[in-house]
């Protein structure tokens, strides 16, 4: 507890060497909505090639190059990440610590990211171009049959994994050891919760993601056959491998989400969240099940019907927790006093979407009807309601929510209004008509399709055109709002929003909380 | 009832989707197909309805607990009988919909007693069809795709059946019981037709087993949909369906066919039946990637090639191994020796090469065997 109050360095040293979780936070947040760019300019690529039948823009093997890079890219370039930023941003003041728990290792798992993305980007100009298996990299096609810049994908996908398992240490770390006191468990924010419990899924699973790569650069450069028959290995077991690390990383992108929204609909409601234990429960009970279901992605591998019975019955089972979760949301608003500011709107619009994406989440589930949906656009257009509508609105939200409280001028309502708007009906108009094509029959990652699925995939790109313009409107209102939007100086920017991060002034000082805060009454009254 | 429902929802979309664009998934012609349809229709009602509730009681809310209209909040934030309802009530929901799912999946996985089995392969990209049959001369197939490579780059106007068309589709008998045993040779592909939903991944080094019966005659088609590389989105597979006595009779001939290539193995052949075999052979082989007047794209230009003008042993080993890393595959096994004289002798000759050399099946047989 130093009586230090100095200011953050000059310069470019400033974000080099800070270990300032706020200078971090924003350095996360930054970089991934650069990445959220990046991977929409490859979704772009794409749905401009789907625009009409037959080869016009880019040629079939850039095409999948273009599918690979946009999924890794989204995933664990804008979406962790983001994530990332806002933990490191709130969670010492939501939990009234002065900073994160490991400073400086807070500034190593931020600083290896640009360079791992730059290699995985750096891919694209190298002979045989870059990686195009898919995001979800199946092996003999990712190892054997894949190009040479597979080794620098497996490089790059080491790091995020040493940044991610560093970051979660951290949070972990932070939340056992930093609340102030009187900030028991039970009275942590949602969205501390939610995070806390994201830690110990990436920590577990990632080490598994890094076992799979490592096993993939074994075969390709030291003749093993860990996933080749003809050396009396396996290539499903690449896919069990990859689905015990890949089912709960999206539920890593996801609770954090939940936290978020579990924030800000009581704030717009004005009234407390309900049922705060139960989303305590239900959110470890979806972690619990991440774990046990990961072959609800391999249906049609040709598992035994007793493996296929049994994840199917433990997926089903994650609907009921899932719900538990929209309820209690619905609950928070009922008999509330409502508003719609534009934090709000995406809340909103969350709920509606992610709940549909959980619908035909639940369709997936049933294995015997999966084999007619499995990898065609039926699944593409589910990932998308629950990781775009799901992870990518609410992240918005937050952005709209705490922006003000962060640097001391509120955006521009309106332009944030017209940025939901366009989003929304542009984020519908590219992916319910998916629903249809999918179950009509069209594989995806396909770069050419039949005549039957022409109009819809047309005007699955048009929306997607809107809804990547709608994100220019974001960020300039964003660069608006920091350069030159109104001042505000009340601490608790909004009538309704409750937590301790509302009672440090506005903007936040550099540092906050180097005095324990005293807390105010649970949180179950938040 | 199923049938009643996804009319409703057609005529409901009737003025956003004109006749051709489907919004369901189809019924199909097998008794599994339609069974996973209604499951499917099942599911996605009670869906419906589950959402139509609750974004009914949202709606109710943002219209009439707002602000703007002077509401005053509550601050209830707790009830322990309601929670414990809607985690019961889901639950028993989903009990409901396990039932038909499970009677469903054991359907699906019935790979007993089938008549006829057939062994399907996965390459890089096309399938190959195996009849194994205990008597006669094997009978077995690739089908690659036919759309030609003008309508893909959209010089030629597309066909009705674009991508979906294919040389030469699956042959199978109307009601009996097929086994198709499904396998790959190089990545992981999957065999998917819709109308008699049967989909299953095919793994190198891995057999995995479905099956079929359907009731009508008809051509099915599907595509494969497991990325599987650059040409994924063409390899389709198409079913064809007949009566039990025309496929006897399309066996027949096809095993006739494979008894006269046989022989024709053992024979010289005349320049005409090579140069006529190896167009045929070119086309649907080579031509993709080097070209219909052998003047390259994906692949090397044929005409004029320093490969296929000189020494035909390194010629025919191009041929027959591929060239690793590349999309140039090893077509070895997958011509048989009639063929592959024929596609060099073609090669050799057509495109102005003009080198008069004539590959004969025997040369062939006798370069393989070292
Ligand atoms: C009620 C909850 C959910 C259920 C029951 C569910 C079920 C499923 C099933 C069965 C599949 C496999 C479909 C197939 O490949 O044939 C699937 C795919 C997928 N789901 Fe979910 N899901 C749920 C929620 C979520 C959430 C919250 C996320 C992420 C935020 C998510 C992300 C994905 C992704 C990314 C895929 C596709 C992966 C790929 O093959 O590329 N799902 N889901
Ligand atoms: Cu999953």
């Amino acid at each position: 507890m130093g009586a230090h109050h100095h200011g953050p360095a000059q310069g470019i040293s400033r974000w080099l060497f800070t270990t300032n979780h706020k200078d971090i936070g924003t350095m996360y947040l930054w970089f991934s909505f650069a990445m959220f760019l990046l991977g929409g300019f490859f979704a772009m690529v794409i749905r401009a090639e789907l625009f009409q039948p037959g080869m016009q823009l880019v040629e079939p093997g850039f095409f999948n190059q273009m599918t690979t890079l946009h999924g890794l890219v989204m995933v664990f370039g804008a979406i962790m990440p983001s994530f990332v930023g806002l933990a490191n941003w709130l969670i010492p003041m939501m939990i009234g610590a002065p900073d994160m728990a490991l400073p400086r290792m807070n500034n190593w798992s931020f600083w290896i990211l640009p360079p791992a993305f730059l290699m995985l980007a750096s891919t694209l100009f190298m002979e045989g171009g870059a990686p195009a298996f898919g995001w979800t990299f199946y092996a003999p096609l990712s190892t054997t049959y894949a190009a040479p810049s597979v080794t620098f994908f497996i490089f790059a996908i080491h790091i995020l994994g040493v940044s991610s398992i560093m970051g979660s240490i951290n949070i972990i770390a932070t939340v056992m050891n930093m609340r102030a006191p009187g900030m028991t468990y039970m009275k942590m924010p949602l969205f501390v919760w939610t995070w806390l419990i994201t830690a110990f899924l990436l920590v577990a699973v990632m080490p598994v993601l890094a076992g799979a790569v490592t096993m993939m650069l074994m075969d390709i450069h030291f003749g093993t056959s860990f996933f080749s028959a003809a050396g009396g290995g396996d290539p499903v077991l690449f896919q069990h491998i990859f689905w015990f690390f890949g089912h709960p990383e999206v539920y890593i992108i996801i609770l954090p989400a939940f936290g978020v929204v579990s924030q800000i609909i009581p704030a717009f409601s004005r009234k407390p969240l309900f049922g705060y234990a139960s989303m305590v429960y239900a959110t470890a009970s979806i972690a619990f099940l991440s774990f046990i279901v990961w072959a609800h992605h391999m249906y049609t591998v040709g598992m035994p019907i007793a493996g296929e019975l049994f994840f199917m019955y433990a997926t089903m089972l994650i609907a009921v927790p899932t719900g538990v979760k929209v309820f209690n949301w619905i609950s928070t608003m009922w008999r509330g006093a409502l508003s719609f500011e534009t934090p709000m709107l995406f809340c909103i619009g969350f709920l509606i979407l992610f709940t549909l994406g959980g619908f035909t989440g639940l369709m997936l589930s049933i294995a015997p009807a999966d084999f007619q949906y499995h990898d065609t656009y039926f699944v593409v257009a589910h990932f998308h309601y629950v990781m775009v509508a799901g992870a990518v609105f609410s992240m918005t939200a937050a952005i709209y929510y705490w922006l003000p409280k962060w640097c001391g001028r509120m955006y521009s309502e309106a332009m944030g209004k017209t940025h939901f708007w366009i989003s929304f009906i542009g984020f519908n108009i590219t992916f319910f008509p998916q629903h249809f094509v999918g179950l009509a029959g069209m594989p995806r990652r396909i770069p050419d399709y039949a005549l039957q699925f022409a109009d819809f995939n047309m005007m699955s790109s048009i929306g997607a055109f809107i809804y990547g313009a709608s994100q220019l409107l974001f960020l300039y209102n964003v660069i608006a709002t920091i350069v030159a939007g109104k001042p505000v100086s009340d601490e608790k920017v909004w009538d309704g929003a409750e937590g301790l991060e509302w009672t440090v002034p506005t903007p936040a000082p550099y540092h906050t909380f180097e005095e324990p805060p005293a807390v105010p009454k649970p949180a179950g009254t938040i | 009832m199923g049938k009643v429902f996804s009319g409703a929802i057609l005529t409901f979309l009737a003025p956003l989707a004109a006749a051709q664009n489907q919004v369901n998934m189809s019924p199909g012609v097998t008794e599994i197909g339609a069974d996973i349809f209604e499951l499917h229709m099942l599911i996605m009602w009670i869906c419906v309805v589950i959402g139509v509730a609750v974004f009914a009681v949202m709606f109710y809310s943002i219209y009439a607990h707002r602000k703007s209209k002077g509401h005053q909040a509550s601050q209830f934030h707790e009830s322990t009988k309601v929670e414990v309802a809607w985690t019961v009530v889901p639950f028993l929901i989903l009990i409901a919909m396990a039932v038909p799912a499970t009677s469903t999946l054991l359907e699906v996985y019935d790979n007993d007693e089938a008549e006829l089995d057939i062994l399907i392969t996965g390459y890089q990209w096309k399938w190959k069809y195996e009849y194994l049959e205990e008597s006669g001369e094997p009978v077995a197939f690739f089908s690659n795709l036919a759309t030609s490579q003008e309508e893909i780059y959209n010089t030629d106007k597309k066909g009705d059946n674009y991508l979906l068309e294919v040389d030469e589709p699956l042959v199978i008998p109307t009601n009996t019981k097929v086994r198709f045993l499904i396998t790959a040779n190089d990545v992981i592909h999957s065999w998917w037709v819709p109308e008699i939903a049967v989909k299953r991944d095919a793994i190198p080094g891995f057999i995995n087993e479905a099956w079929t019966r359907v009731p009508e005659e008809g051509i099915y088609r599907g595509q494969c949909t497991e990325l599987c590389g650059s040409y994924h989105g063409f390899m389709p597979v198409v079913v064809h369906a007949v009566p039990r006595g025309e496929f006897d009779a399309w066996m027949a001939a096809k095993r006739g066919a494979a008894v006269a290539q046989t022989q024709l193995a053992m024979q010289t052949l005349s320049v005409d039946d090579l140069m006529d075999q190896g167009k045929a052979v070119y086309d649907s082989a080579c031509l993709a990637c080097h070209g219909a007047q052998g003047q390259g794209g994906i692949g090397n230009a044929i005409a004029g090639s320093a490969v296929v003008m000189g020494d035909l042993s390194s010629h025919m080993a191009v041929v027959a191994k591929g060239v690793s890393g590349t999309a140039m595959q090893a077509f070895g096994g997958q011509l048989n020796d009639v063929e592959m004289a024929a596609v060099l002798t073609y090669q050799r000759n057509a495109f102005g090469n003009n080198t008069g050399d004539v590959v004969q099946p025997g040369d062939v047989t006798g370069m393989k065997n070292g």
